[in-house]
């Protein structure tokens, strides 16, 4: 829903909330349930209202658990009845500058003292993380504080040792130092937000005075959609692309018409920089694991001539694919996802024509369109929407584009096989296939996540519940890395296997789209079968649960070998394999 | 501001807000007629309101206001 992704009208979206929450309802969307705490130190009403639409946007559909006024502390440490039943799967922890507790009160304050209140402050919050992960294992999201509007002593409010924005600043470094060492907790940065809309705008001491708000009613949306931001993040649904026009987008001017002489990029003309700073502003994401393609009415030639001018940040060489031609750009949208193994919801496209960012919303209503007015709005526009909201950064993430890249020439070099099994074999494939090691669990946790299509049960764990799944005697786990000539794909299986006796019940099989058609779904089989006849387990149990993405792999188990037993409904299935029946399927790579 | 305008506007405010289009408010409507007037959409409905009169009201009269009447009375006093 349009009207629900940043830039929006956060007054309206409060008016007509009831009106978007059914009308998202009943769009006939499938959607992840999710259960999520939120621990408020004002009122949460509005937020979690507002919480709700932009999730169920983002295809999750929340329960709420919602702790009394001002008892989150309670609520985390002495527990209650509530919150307990409620197991929730994340937690968020909605406090501000006013729940500070320990803030400077007098000029004549020491370094000692406020060292001392900063060190009562944050070891009060860190009792509540600290509980709430011993009971929950699950994300705990957490706002930072926000600046005071009102400053008494004026500018020395920041620097001096009595000053409540000294303070405050100090807390939120150590907020982030907190957040850097605890996998689980997450920033909600209410301190850029209010910033970034203004505190004259933020504030309302009178939302306090009458409602117990701790800000404008009118910034709620705000607030709500940052953390919506993260959570929809930590459940794998980020967008992963950002396909580019070019012509007026990546540089200024009509590379056909002007030539490359004359289009605008570098230091020479203000227009020339605005394109430059897009272009490393762009750069950026792709650090982060974003895969960047161009998709341009163009001919390729002139398309590469332009990424190959001298002051071009951006070469051919950072696009994944570079789609310049004459086709519409829908259609080329959706065959970049083809050809990437991904969805046409993890796209972001931006151009500076109206006219093609309509036909593009209108063909494909399930990808992000930015209309590129300006470079500067649309940087801004791309860093408040959350499409790439970053809560880890793994190995994988920054290596992502350069495997997507290899994955395009192994494509290129299928076409000079025509026996697919000899191209396989000509690939030189090496798998490392074992136990999850901790120095891979955030990445495992991710992949969990974040697989929708190749992925059997769909069942996601949070880094807390893999790494307490990893010392289980009760569970077989494996993961799996392949790499080939032409680079490696890090981990990109992942099996979890309980236990129960001579049994074991599959309870996630999930295979990241990059290494479809390469018979690593057979070496993991493999390699899972030798493991359970050495522990003495006689059979498989696999369950298939059908979801509107993973539609690929709902006869997976049969190609396995696995026998059917049963099949509901909704074209769920569960399977049986005897380990004594089976024989080894992979041939094609070479495994430990 | 003219009262027969302000009353189709806030009335717009109020279906929008309990997502009812079929309110039709009165000067002696309260929070006792609309099933949805809790306090947390009380809240709502004043930030709404005010929004779209571009105004603000007093902490007391938001405390103070008893029914539309006198929400309106004030909206035609002072908004746009």
């Amino acid at each position: 829903m349009k009207e629900l992704v940043y830039p929006f009208n956060g007054i309206d979206i409060m008016r007509r909330c009831k009106k978007l929450r059914k009308e998202l309802l009943s769009d006939g969307s499938v959607r992840m349930k999710k259960k999520i705490a939120v621990l408020g130190g004002s009122t949460i009403g509005h937020i979690v209202s507002a919480l709700e639409l932009f999730l169920l946007n983002n295809g999750i559909e929340p329960e709420f658990y919602q702790s009394e006024y001002n008892k989150f502390y309670e609520d985390a440490v002495f527990g209650s009845d509530g919150l307990d039943s409620f197991a929730p799967d994340i937690i968020y922890i909605h406090t501000t500058s006013r729940n500070l507790k320990y803030l400077p009160d007098r000029p004549d304050i020491s370094e000692e003292e406020v060292q001392q209140r900063l060190n009562d402050e944050i070891s009060f919050f860190r009792s509540i993380w600290t509980a709430l992960e011993k009971k929950f294992s699950c994300p705990i999201i957490q706002n930072n504080f926000e600046l005071p509007l009102f400053r008494q002593t004026g500018n020395y409010d920041c620097w001096g040792l009595s000053g409540q924005s000294a303070y405050i600043n100090r807390m939120n470094l150590l907020f982030a130092e907190e957040a850097v060492r605890n996998n689980d907790l997450f920033i909600n940065d209410i301190n850029y937000l209010s910033a970034a809309i203004g505190l004259e705008k933020w504030h309302d001491p009178e939302a306090w005075y009458m409602y117990k708000y701790a800000m404008s009613t009118s910034v709620i949306p705000d607030l709500a959609y940052s953390a919506a931001s993260i959570i929809k993040a930590l459940f794998g649904r980020n967008k992963k692309v950002i396909s580019l026009d070019l012509d007026n987008t990546l540089w200024g001017g009509i590379i056909s018409e002007d030539g490359i002489g004359e289009i605008e990029l570098g230091t020479e003309t203000a227009v020339g920089m605005s394109f430059s700073e897009f272009q490393s502003f762009l750069k950026v994401y792709k650090q982060y694991g974003a895969l960047l393609t161009v998709c341009s009415k163009n001919d390729e030639e002139n398309a590469l001539a332009g990424l190959r001018h001298p002051d071009s940040l951006l070469s051919p060489e950072d696009f994944v694919l570079i789609k310049a031609n004459w086709e519409n750009k829908d259609m080329n949208i959706s065959d970049t996802a083809n050809e990437l193994g991904l969805l046409t919801d993890s796209f972001v496209f931006v151009d500076d024509n109206p006219a093609e960012c309509a036909i593009v919303e209108e063909q494909l209503p399930e990808t992000a369109v930015i209309h590129l007015k300006s470079t500067a709005q649309t940087m801004y526009e791309m860093s408040r929407s959350g499409f790439f909201e970053v809560t880890s950064v793994s190995g994988e993430d920054i290596r992502r584009s350069e495997m997507y890249s290899a994955n395009v020439k192994r494509k290129a070099q299928q076409k000079s096989f025509t026996d697919y099994s000899e191209y396989l074999r000509s690939l030189d494939m090496k798998a490392i296939i074992g136990d999850f090691q901790p120095i891979l669990l955030s990445r495992i946790a991710q992949l969990t996540n974040k697989s929708n299509q190749f992925n059997l049960t769909t069942k996601r764990y949070s880094e807390a519940e893999i790494k307490e799944l990893s010392c289980d005697p009760g569970y077989i786990r494996l993961c799996g890395r392949l790499s080939d000539k032409f680079g490696d794909n890090g981990i990109v299986s992942v099996v979890i296997g309980r236990i129960e006796q001579e049994i074991l019940h599959i309870d996630l099989w999930l295979m990241s789209c990059r290494v479809l058609k390469r018979d690593m779904e057979f070496a993991m089989l493999d390699e899972l079968v030798r493991i359970c006849r050495e522990k003495g387990i006689r059979k498989l149990m696999g369950y298939y649960y059908k979801t509107p993405k993973n539609n690929m792999v709902a006869e997976l188990y049969a190609r396995f070998g696995f026998a059917l037993i049963s099949t509901t409904e909704n074209d769920d299935s569960v399977w049986e394999l005897y380990t004594d029946k089976y024989t080894n399927k992979n041939n094609v790579i070479k495994v430990n | 501001m003219n009262r027969s305008e302000a009353i189709k506007r806030l009335n717009a405010v109020f279906c929008d807000v309990f997502d009812d289009d079929s309110i039709k408010i009165a000067d002696t409507t309260s929070a006792a007629d609309i099933d949805d007037w809790d306090s947390l959409e009380h809240i709502n409905l004043i930030s709404a309101a005010e929004d779209e009169f571009g105004m603000r009201f007093k902490m007391k009269e938001v405390s103070g206001m008893k029914n539309v009447g006198e929400m309106l009375d004030l909206i035609c006093e002072r908004g746009n």
